[in-house]
C-alpha cells in the first residue's frame, strides 16, 4: 500500500513537473464565461478580449475557455481543471464566480486569478470591472429625451451592486432631462435566458414603456423592441444587427487592453493583485454610434455628457441626490466615493419599488 | 392595477407553446417505457435547424418541418444507443443534451443577428376581431393550434386506438408485450422519434416565434421544464396543457406584476411559476395509488429480448 502511494506521488510529481515545464514555454491563460460566446453580449465581448490576447502575443500565449459555466460549485470545478491544466492566469468573468474564485485561488497560490465585477481580492486574485454606470448615464440621458410615454423599461438581472448602480445612474440622468420620467424595473433573475428576456421586454412594453434598457446578456429584448416599434440600447455589445431601427445607442465593453496588459504582467513577472475600475476615459466602456432617430441637439448634449465624464468635469453621481426613503445621500456638488458605489444596495429617490434582497 | 388580462392570456399561450410541444412528445416516449432526458438537446437542434431552414426558404412552415426532422434525427442517435446498444438511458439522455447544445452552436455559426420570416396568424374568418375572445383565442400562429391539436391526437391515440394500447403495453411490461409478439424495440424507436420531432418543433417555436432570433443556448432550460411537466401531469395528455399554460401564465404574470410595481418581494414572484405549477399538479395527483398507476411500469428499464 505504502509502495503504491509512493509510486503515485512520484507519478503525480512527474506529471506536475511536466506541466510546469510546458507552462514555462507558453503563458497559459484561461477564461470562464457565464454564457455562450455567441450570446452577442457580455460573454461575446470577453471572448473578443481573449482573441485579442492571442493576436497580441501569438505563439507565446495559449488561451483556453469554457463557456456557459453556471455560477456556483460548477464554476469551481472548471477553474480547478484549468489550474490543473497549467493555466498561469485565469479570468473569471461573472459576479457569481466571486467566492469560487477565492476558494480555488487558495488551492493554487502560484496561479493568478482575475475576477470581473466582484469585490473580494487575495494575494493572487485581482478584481477588475468597468464603470458601466458612466455608460448608463449617457444612455439614460438619451432615453429621458426620447421617451414619449415618459416610461423607461429596465430589465435587471440580479440585485447586486453593479446592477443597482446602473439603474440609479440611468434614472438620475434621465430624470435630469425629463422630470416626469418613470422607471419600470423587471428582475429576470438570470444573466442569459433569451426567452425570458423577451417576455420581460414584452411585459414592460405592455406596461407602457417605449424604451427598453437591459442588464442581461442576450439581444432578445432588442429583437422584441424592433418588432414592436420601440427603442432599446445595445448592452455589452453593439447589437445593431438585432435592432436596426430600434437601437438608439449602446454600451460596449472593451476588455482587450486590460487582458493584454495583465497577460503581459504575468509574462514579465510583474503581476500584482490589484483592483481596477476603468470607465469611458480608459476605453473600457464605449458608447456606440448614435441612431439617426436621435435629434441633433440630443446627440450633441449626449456627446457633451460623455466628454464631461471623460474629463472628470461630471460624475454620474453628483449631488444633490437623496436615497429612495428621502434621506440625504449626496449634498449639492458632492460626488459619490467608490466605496459606496461598489457596495450600492439602495435606489435613489424617485425610483419606485424595492430592491429585492 | 392595470394589467390587461386579455393580452396576458394571449402572451401566456405563446410562452407555453414550446414547452407544451416538447412535453407532448416526451409523454409518448415515456409511455413507451423510455426516459429520454435529452429534450433540451433536441429542442435546441430544432431551434437552429428550423431557423436555418426558415431563413433560407423564407417559409416558417418549412422551418418547422425541418425542425421536426432534425429533432427526430437527433433522437435516433439516442434510440440506437439505448435500444440496440442497451446504453443507460439517463446517461445517454444527458449526453444527447450536451451534444445538441454543442452541435447547435456549431450549426448556428453565422446565423446570429438574422431576422427569421414572421409566422402568419391563422385566419379564423375574422373572429380575431371579436372583443376579448378574439385576441386570446383567434389571433395566434398555426403552431399554437397545432400544439393543442397534437395533445388531442395523442389523447385519442392513447385512449381509443389499438396502437395506443400496444404502446402502453410496451411501456407497462415490455416482456409481456414481447411475449405477445409486439416489436418492443421498433415501437420504442418510433416513440422516441416522435418525441424528438415534437421537441424539435418546440425549439423552433422559440427561435422563430417567441424570441425570434438565434442565440446559442437559447432554450436555457425549457427542455427540463417540459420533462418536469410530464411527470407532474402524471402522464395524462390534458394535464400537460394545464401544466404548460400554468407555468407560462405565471411566468408572464409575474413579469407583468413586476413591471407594474406590484408590492411583493420579487424573489417570491420569480419563484412563483415553479411553485404554482408544482403545487397544482401535485394536488391533482394527490391520490398516491392512482398517480403511481399512471407511471409506466417499465419506465427507464432496458429491454433485451433474451432476458
Amino acid at each position: 500500500m505504502k509502495l503504491l502511494k509512493t509510486l503515485m506521488t512520484g507519478a503525480a510529481l512527474v506529471v506536475g513537473l511536466g506541466g510546469m515545464a510546458q507552462a514555462e514555454d507558453k503563458t497559459k491563460v484561461g477564461f470562464v464565461y457565464v454564457g455562450p460566446v455567441g450570446d452577442f453580449g457580455w460573454s461575446y465581448e470577453h471572448n473578443e478580449g481573449r482573441k485579442a490576447v492571442e493576436e497580441a502575443f501569438g505563439d507565446k500565449v495559449e488561451t483556453m475557455f469554457v463557456e456557459s459555466v453556471p455560477e456556483g460549485a460548477d464554476s469551481e470545478r472548471v477553474m480547478t481543471q484549468m489550474a490543473l491544466d497549467g493555466a498561469d492566469l485565469i479570468f473569471t468573468t461573472s459576479f457569481g464566480y466571486m467566492d469560487p474564485t477565492i476558494n480555488v485561488a487558495k488551492k493554487f497560490p502560484n496561479v493568478k486569478f482575475e475576477h470581473a465585477t466582484g469585490y473580494k481580492q487575495a494575494d493572487n486574485v485581482s478584481t477588475y470591472s468597468a464603470r458601466f454606470y458612466e455608460g448608463r448615464s449617457v444612455i439614460g440621458h438619451i432615453a429621458g429625451h426620447m421617451t414619449k410615454s415618459n416610461t423607461i423599461g429596465y430589465i435587471a438581472s440580479f440585485p447586486i451592486p453593479e446592477v443597482i448602480r446602473g439603474i440609479n445612474a440611468a434614472y438620475i440622468a434621465a430624470k435630469k432631462v425629463n422630470p416626469d420620467v418613470k422607471l419600470k424595473i423587471v428582475w429576470a433573475y438570470t444573466w442569459f435566458d433569451p426567452a425570458k428576456e423577451a417576455d420581460a421586454a414584452t411585459a414592460l412594453i405592455e406596461q407602457g414603456a417605449d424604451i427598453i434598457m437591459q442588464h442581461t446578456d442576450s439581444p432578445a429584448a432588442m429583437t422584441i423592441a424592433e418588432e414592436k416599434g420601440m427603442y432599446a440600447f445595445g448592452q455589452a455589445s453593439d447589437m445593431k444587427q438585432f435592432g436596426p431601427t430600434a437601437r438608439l445607442s449602446s454600451i460596449i465593453d472593451d476588455w482587450a487592453p486590460y487582458y493584454i496588459a495583465r497577460t503581459q504582467a504575468v509574462m514579465d513577472g510583474t503581476w500584482e493583485s490589484t483592483s481596477t475600475w476603468d470607465g469611458i476615459k480608459e476605453g473600457m466602456v464605449g458608447i456606440g454610434d448614435f441612431s439617426n432617430d436621435i435629434p441633433a441637439d440630443v446627440q450633441a448634449s449626449a456627446t457633451a455628457l460623455k466628454e464631461a465624464l471623460i474629463s472628470g468635469a461630471t460624475h454620474s453621481f453628483t449631488g444633490p441626490v437623496n436615497k429612495q426613503d428621502g434621506s440625504s445621500w449626496l449634498a449639492s456638488g458632492e460626488t459619490a466615493d467608490d466605496g459606496t458605489l461598489a457596495g450600492m444596495n439602495f435606489y435613489v429617490e424617485g425610483i419606485e419599488g424595492e430592491v429585492p434582497n | 392595477m392595470d394589467i390587461s388580462i386579455v393580452s396576458l392570456l394571449a402572451t401566456l399561450i405563446v410562452a407555453a407553446t414550446p414547452i407544451l410541444l416538447a412535453a407532448t412528445g416526451e409523454l409518448i416516449v415515456e409511455k413507451s417505457g423510455v426516459l429520454n432526458l435529452g429534450v433540451e438537446g433536441m429542442m435546441i437542434i430544432g431551434a437552429i435547424c428550423g431557423f436555418i431552414a426558415a431563413v433560407n426558404t423564407d417559409s416558417p412552415l418549412i422551418g418547422f418541418i425541418v425542425a421536426a426532422l432534425a429533432g427526430a434525427a437527433l433522437s435516433l442517435l439516442f434510440a440506437v444507443l439505448t435500444q440496440y446498444l442497451l446504453a443507460n438511458q439517463v446517461a445517454s439522455g444527458l449526453a444527447l443534451t450536451l451534444f445538441g447544445l454543442g452541435l447547435s452552436a456549431l450549426l448556428g455559426h453565422g446565423y446570429s443577428g438574422i431576422k427569421p420570416p414572421s409566422s402568419p396568424k391563422m385566419e379564423w374568418f375574422g373572429m380575431a376581431e371579436l372583443p376579448v375572445v378574439g385576441p386570446i383565442f383567434f389571433n395566434h400562429d398555426m403552431m399554437v393550434y397545432f400544439s393543442i391539436f397534437l395533445v388531442l391526437v395523442v389523447w385519442l391515440f392513447l385512449k381509443f386506438t389499438r396502437g395506443g394500447l400496444i404502446l402502453r403495453a410496451v411501456g407497462e411490461n415490455h416482456e409481456a408485450a414481447h411475449a405477445l409478439g409486439y416489436k418492443v424495440i421498433r415501437i420504442r424507436i418510433l416513440a422516441i422519434m416522435f418525441g424528438g420531432s415534437c421537441a424539435g418543433m418546440g425549439g423552433a417555436y422559440l427561435s422563430l416565434v417567441r424570441v425570434p432570433q438565434w442565440t446559442e443556448g437559447m432554450t436555457a432550460g425549457a427542455g427540463w421544464i417540459a420533462l418536469a411537466i410530464v411527470v407532474f401531469a402524471s402522464w395524462k395528455p390534458w394535464r400537460l396543457i394545464l401544466g404548460a399554460y400554468l407555468f407560462g401564465g405565471v411566468t408572464i404574470l409575474q413579469l407583468n406584476l413586476q413591471a407594474n410595481g406590484f408590492d411583493m418581494p420579487v424573489s417570491y414572484l420569480s419563484m412563483a411559476p415553479y411553485l404554482v405549477t408544482i403545487v397544482v399538479l401535485v394536488i391533482m395527483s394527490a391520490d398516491r395509488r392512482r398517480a403511481s398507476l399512471n407511471a409506466p411500469a417499465s419506465l427507464g428499464k432496458i429491454f433485451h429480448a433474451s432476458s
